[in-house]
């Protein structure tokens, strides 16, 4: 069914005006959604963005102008009313807009009254303290137009006009670019609703859980079990640049790395190691996969070429040097290792010269990953009997821990790296019972922890880039 | 297993569920119950699991075979010299207090630390493999310290 547009509804400028305003307005650029295959999320047809023209006097503001930043809307998080799209659909959409924007922490969303299509009444939205205002409408069934305006209440300008035009499966898309999109206009950095995370599924008893790779919306929408659980499964990692993951799979009993391809479904083993391979993660481009082998009494990092199939030994102490992580810029290495009587972290190149400890507070570290920002690493750190998950800079300086509890594993940066996901796994008592494993979110400062809700329990998060 | 069910339900049934369901999993296999009259067929899991012992137990974060473990280890490999056509796998494991991605190379290390104690005692190296499940089959369901001992094993099993 074809999308009916109601143009009566559509404010129109003289076309001059409109022409004018559409060339000196970049807008959000179309939005390809090629990497959603059969198993991430089934797509027909493409989402097609497109500028609106501004409805009131003044120009649109600067695009690359922030409003306000990250670190003022954790202190004062930004007054925002998001009005019903419409009946239906549109409620749907915009209930998802104001969802995104509030889990973040930095946006309070208000109440507001439905249906703004024209100049919004700003001394009304002033009154109720708002300083934002997205107002929306969605029409169309089987393909669905959503057209978004952004307002600054205060200046009364238009900060965005787009139109999304997409199959009304993809609602629930549409909905995270539009709060991506309000997002990076607000707080001038790049959002993250439009991302998914691969996790690993758990069913069964404590001592026997049945584990499948599984993947969902960043905000839990849309779980897709994607492996059988016959054989155990752990640590998928996303490719920054292909709808691809690598994970670690006891299959026929020899635990190595997989490659996992979400468009069709296909896996295959990565490479030939003679012992366990494992804890893999992609480098920043996609064209290598660092990981470990166990050999010994140890284990050693390995950097694997997706293009060749060939494979550079980089560790070699002897001890286990396991959990690799790239930095962003693709230079340097951060690993887990107990070379030195317990488990630390250590930073090297990425040809594995220059090793050095950056861990030296109370207890035993693990699980380390680089920000996307370049600026900090994450890890987790057992003392006490009790894990806690920090933060650190990449020399090991300005440790900063932003939560604790019985267990706490697997942190993976969102693309902007402002916020961790991670698994946390309470005590069991004799028998089992009080065990849960589940996922959770927060900011990198230590604010806004919340949990991620799944259908079964669930553990080893992995965020994905944003979707293209 | 609860092992006031192993006494009602009867040894040598219980030993055969056993078997039949311990597919080198490390999670169900029963420690130091001794078969008497009804005993298991020479040779089989069964028999590993009741009369020789079939997992050794290791301290925190550590591979070192204690003298307990040692003495397990020796009397595993007088059974292996005994059905020569016997293979087995080692599964080494790990209590949860740990990061998932170290535990499994510290659960392979354990594996490695039984493995190589039975060769030294003269056990072909080809008639045993290995594999860790890291922190993710643990036998005891609890957490505590009593579970976490429980937990730190290499586990051997007939192939």
């Amino acid at each position: 069914m074809r999308s009916t547009m109601r143009s009566e509804d559509l404010p129109i400028l003289d076309d001059s005006t409109a022409q004018a305003l559409r060339d000196s307005f970049s807008g959000f650029s179309g939005a390809g959604l090629s990497r959603r295959g059969l198993l991430g999320g089934a797509m027909a047809g493409g989402l097609l963005a497109t500028p609106l023209s501004a409805l009131a006097q003044t120009a649109p503001s600067d695009q690359g102008q922030a409003e306000i930043t990250v670190d003022q809307a954790r202190n004062a998080p930004i007054p925002i009313v998001v009005p019903s799209f419409g009946e239906g659909l549109g409620d749907q959409i915009s209930s998802v807009v104001a969802a995104d924007l509030e889990s973040t922490g930095l946006f309070k969303v208000l109440p507001g009254q439905a249906g703004v299509t024209g100049v919004p009444d700003f001394a009304a939205l002033k009154a109720q303290g708002a300083r934002a205002l997205v107002a929306g409408l969605a029409a169309g069934s089987g393909s669905v137009r959503v057209e978004m305006r952004l307002w600054d209440v205060l200046t009364g300008q238009q900060l965005q006009g787009t139109a999304y035009t997409a199959s009304s499966a993809n609602w629930r898309r549409i909905a995270h670019i539009i709060g991506d999109v309000v997002y990076e206009r607000m707080l001038g950095e790049k959002g993250y609703f439009d991302t998914r995370i691969a996790y690993i599924a758990r069913t069964g008893p404590r001592h026997r859980q049945i584990t499948r790779l599984a993947i969902m919306d960043y905000d839990g929408a849309n779980e897709r079990i994607l492996t059988s659980g016959q054989w155990l499964t752990l640590t998928p990692r996303f490719n920054p640049v292909r709808d691809q993951v690598a994970f670690l799979s006891y299959a026929n009993d020899r635990p190595r790395v997989y490659l996992f391809n979400l468009a069709s479904g296909a896996q295959r083993m990565l490479g030939e190691f003679q012992g366990i391979s494992f804890a893999p993660r992609f480098s920043p481009n996609g064209s290598q996969v660092v990981l470990s082998a166990t050999r010994g009494a140890g284990s050693d990092i390995f950097i694997f070429d997706l293009a060749s199939g060939s494979k550079r030994q980089i560790t070699n102490s002897g001890a286990i040097d396991t959990s690799p992580c790239f930095s962003p810029d693709g230079s340097r290495i951060v690993f887990n290792s107990d070379r030195g009587g317990s488990p630390q972290l250590y930073v090297m190149s990425a040809s594995g010269d220059g090793v050095q400890r950056i861990s030296y507070g109370n207890g035993r570290y693990g699980s380390p990953v680089w920000s996307p920002r370049g600026d900090q690493i994450a890890f987790v750190r057992l003392s006490g009997g009790q894990f806690s998950l920090g933060v650190m800079a990449p020399d090991g300086s300005g440790e900063r821990i932003l939560t604790q509890g019985f267990t706490i594993d697997s942190p993976s940066f969102c693309p902007n790296g402002r916020v961790l996901a991670f698994c946390r796994q309470s005590a069991a008592r004799a028998g089992g019972a009080g065990f849960s494993s589940g996922l959770g979110m927060i900011d990198i400062t230590g604010f806004n922890e919340r949990p991620l809700r799944t259908s079964t329990g669930a553990s080893d998060p992995a965020w994905s880039p944003l979707n293209t | 297993m609860n092992f006031k069910l192993i006494g009602a339900v009867g040894l040598a049934l219980v030993l055969a569920a056993c078997s039949s369901d311990n597919n080198n999993t490390g999670a169900s296999t029963g420690t130091g119950a001794t078969a008497q009259e009804t005993g298991p067929a020479p040779g089989s899991e069964a028999d590993l699991v009741a009369n020789v012992g079939d997992r050794v137990f290791f301290a925190f974060n550590e591979n070192t075979l204690s003298d307990d473990a040692k003495a397990t280890l020796d009397k595993q490999a007088a059974w292996l010299a005994k059905y020569p056509q016997v293979s087995v796998l080692i599964a080494g494991n790990c209590d949860d207090r740990g990061t998932e991605e170290y535990n499994i190379a510290l659960g392979q290390r354990r594996a490695n630390a039984a493995r190589d104690y039975l060769v030294a005692k003269g056990v072909a190296a080809s008639r045993i493999s290995t594999i860790s499940y890291g922190k993710d089959r643990p036998t005891a369901d609890g957490d505590d310290e009593q579970a976490w001992a429980q937990n730190r094993n290499a586990i051997t099993s007939v192939k």
